[in-house]
């Protein structure tokens, strides 16, 4: 059971594509536009024997710049305000850890998917991110962080953070207790999506019926907050400063705020 | 330079002894370096006291402006020693405004290059989700940057680069390496942790430097210049790298090259480390390919 | 955590503040700020626990020898008795004391 291949086939009106079996993509009417949906899925047959979950490896790096910078150059001869909305659908439980990964550069592949995802949104493509299961680490910061809208379904199945608990309790000596302890002191630890929520980069929380299969209603439900995001995306900047300026950012980010004012005041 | 070659060897300052501090104004020209929100102005992670954990007055991060051979520049050093130079909130806007404002610099017509010194673990994990976010925001402030001036990485060790940024690593214009520097998206010890020891033996170090030191990378164009641990040989190196200014493509863009040197490694049967540079010397992007 | 404050006499000024150090594993940072008056403050930010002791002996050691008229931040990650020393002295040297 994959959230990420089950909300892009309810999203896709159309077929959905597989430029390799990871890594798949279809389209889907949002209002006028006609979004390219982009999701990373679990391929048990991968030769990548450490990225058959749904990690994102090699082969999906390469995959997901190939897909996005595809649709920026079937765009480019658009004026930029009809250019298509990319949507990344997100459901991976993290980078793929394995030699021949890092061997050949996993972390220079995963670049190529970054620098893709924001060429899109800098060109005016509206890039937005739904999370609709894991979103850990370096498989979010290459398909998913780059978005100008991050959209999350308010389900616990949605887990959004840098580490998965086991492994961050022991890189920082301590138990999973202990981390559950401090993330409610730290709304920056925590795995619930509701306390992500809060830390200003999530532009809406969607509600739905059925987080692992939608439903029609549930479709209807995330279409529309899409469609909404996408004109979120157009009116606002095409960099990542709204992940300061949003109400949550008011309330939590407010060291950003004022370092990016200190320098600023010295710079010159 | 051989190992006789006493006279030299005497002659090197080590750039790999020296904190993230000292690195950063000894790459600038002499009398030029002035350093912003440093440690007096306090601006310290407001996440690590609550944790018990101390923090350190300037985050970890240095940006310091210069002359680098007479023109303006900024240096960012992330500081290993300070939790492992991992990247916070505070820290990680601190490196992307300072990229961004170089990048405003160089639209109104002051070109200002950036010299990121990435000794670093990747994301603060007592900072997780926001260190993941300001990470993203670092990526975005490299490649805002990049198309107008160089941003050149340099990776010297003895931490090296892992982690997320590693990703903003792979973004730079250059990288710069020593022999000690490493580069990789996961440690060996993750790797361990997570795929078990037969995958990766993180006690093994000539496995690792064999697949993330600098001879390796700058040897599989994964990064541009091997440089001795001296700082006038560091200092030069990070003239040249952006006296050779913005290139037509960047590395990141090059997915035709990416495609090709994945289609040339078989993950069943990979080559030994020391056989990829040839394998992908061998390894074209086909004609016609798409870009 | 904890955070420990001191205070001893004072009389020697100091030119100039000063940083020094790194908050890493056995070490500390001393941020030193010159101050008027007659009074040396310190505050210590230590990720250990229990030595309140042990830092106020130190540091009254330190300042008897020293009597500098700064205040003294110390953001400490561990460090032994020798280290602080060493970090203190190296403060007050660039501060021209």
């Amino acid at each position: 059971m994959s959230r990420g291949l089950n909300w892009t086939r309810a999203l896709a009106d159309g077929p959905v594509d597989a430029a390799v079996p990871s890594v798949i993509t279809a389209e889907s009417r949002l209002g006028d536009d006609t979004a390219r949906l982009v999701t990373v899925v679990p391929d048990p047959g991968s030769p990548y024997h450490r990225a058959r979950k749904g990690e994102v490896g090699l082969r999906e790096g390469l995959a997901l710049a190939e897909a996005v910078t595809a649709v920026v150059a079937e765009d480019s001869p658009l004026p930029d305000d009809r250019r298509r909305p990319v949507v990344a659908v997100v459901d991976l439980p993290s980078q793929a850890y394995g030699r021949v990964e890092e061997l050949a550069g996993l972390h220079h592949a995963l670049a190529a998917a970054v620098d893709a995802y924001a060429r899109a949104r800098t060109t005016g493509h509206p890039v937005i991110t739904l999370v609709v299961g894991t979103a850990l680490s370096g498989g979010l910061l290459a398909h998913g962080l780059q978005a100008s809208q991050i959209l999350a379904l308010d389900d616990p199945g949605v887990v959004i953070h840098a580490m998965h608990k086991q492994a961050a309790a022991k890189v920082t000596l301590r138990s999973v207790a202990e981390l559950d302890e401090l993330a409610k002191r730290v709304p920056p630890l925590s795995y619930d999506v509701a306390d992500w929520a809060k830390l200003g980069l999530c532009d809406d929380l969607l509600k739905v019926d059925d987080a692992d299969d939608p439903t029609e209603r549930d479709v209807r439900r995330a279409k529309d907050a899409l469609t909404a995001a996408v004109q979120r995306a157009r009116r606002g900047p095409r960099d990542l400063s709204n992940r300061l300026t949003s109400p949550g950012a008011q309330q939590t980010r407010t060291a950003s705020r004022r370092i990016r004012e200190a320098l600023a005041a010295q710079w010159d | 330079m051989t190992l006789t070659d006493w006279p030299a060897m005497l002659g090197r300052t080590s750039f790999i002894e020296l904190a993230a501090r000292e690195r950063a104004r000894a790459l600038l020209d002499d009398g030029t370096a002035r350093e912003l929100c440093g440690p007096f102005d306090r601006i310290e992670s407001p996440w690590l006291e609550p944790q018990g954990v101390v923090p350190q007055c300037d985050d970890g991060v240095i940006v310091v402006k210069g002359g680098l051979d007479g023109r303006p520049a900024v240096v960012i050093a992330i500081e290993q020693a300070f939790q492992g130079g991992g990247i916070g909130e505070v820290s990680g806007v601190k490196m992307a405004a300072a990229l961004s404002l170089a990048a405003r610099d160089s639209r109104d017509g002051t070109p200002t290059p950036a010299v990121l010194l990435l000794e670093t673990g990747g994301v603060r994990l007592q900072e997780a989700n926001l260190g993941l976010a300001t990470v993203a925001e670092v990526c975005s402030a490299v490649l805002e940057l990049r198309a107008l001036q160089p941003v050149v990485g340099v990776i010297a060790g003895a931490l090296g680069c892992f982690g997320g940024m590693s990703i903003a690593a792979g973004l730079c214009t250059r990288l710069i390496m020593t022999e000690e520097g490493r580069l990789g998206l996961d440690g060996p010890e993750v790797i361990e942790s997570e795929a078990g020891v037969a995958e990766f033996d993180a006690g093994d170090h000539a496995l690792i430097w064999s697949i993330d030191g600098g001879r390796q990378r700058v040897r599989t164009g994964l990064a541009d210049a091997l440089v001795l641990d001296d700082v006038t040989a560091l200092r030069s190196a990070v003239i040249e790298a952006v006296r050779q200014g913005v290139p037509a493509e960047h590395r990141s863009q090059g997915i035709a090259e990416l495609r090709a040197r994945l289609e040339a490694l078989d993950p069943a049967r990979p080559p030994e480390p020391a056989d990829l540079a040839d394998v992908w010397a061998g390894a074209t992007p086909r004609k016609g390919a798409v870009r | 955590m904890q955070t420990l404050t001191y205070e001893f006499p004072a009389h020697l000024p100091a030119a100039r503040r000063t940083h020094v150090g790194v908050v890493g594993s056995g070490d500390l940072e001393i941020l030193m700020t010159p101050t008027d008056g007659a009074r040396v403050r310190v505050s210590v930010r230590t990720s250990v626990d229990g030595f309140d002791t042990v830092w106020r002996t130190v540091l009254e050691r330190f300042f008897a020898r020293h009597p500098v008229a700064a205040s003294f931040e110390l953001n400490d990650s561990g460090a032994t008795p020798g280290v602080v020393h060493l970090r203190l002295r190296q403060a007050i040297e660039e501060g021209n004391v």
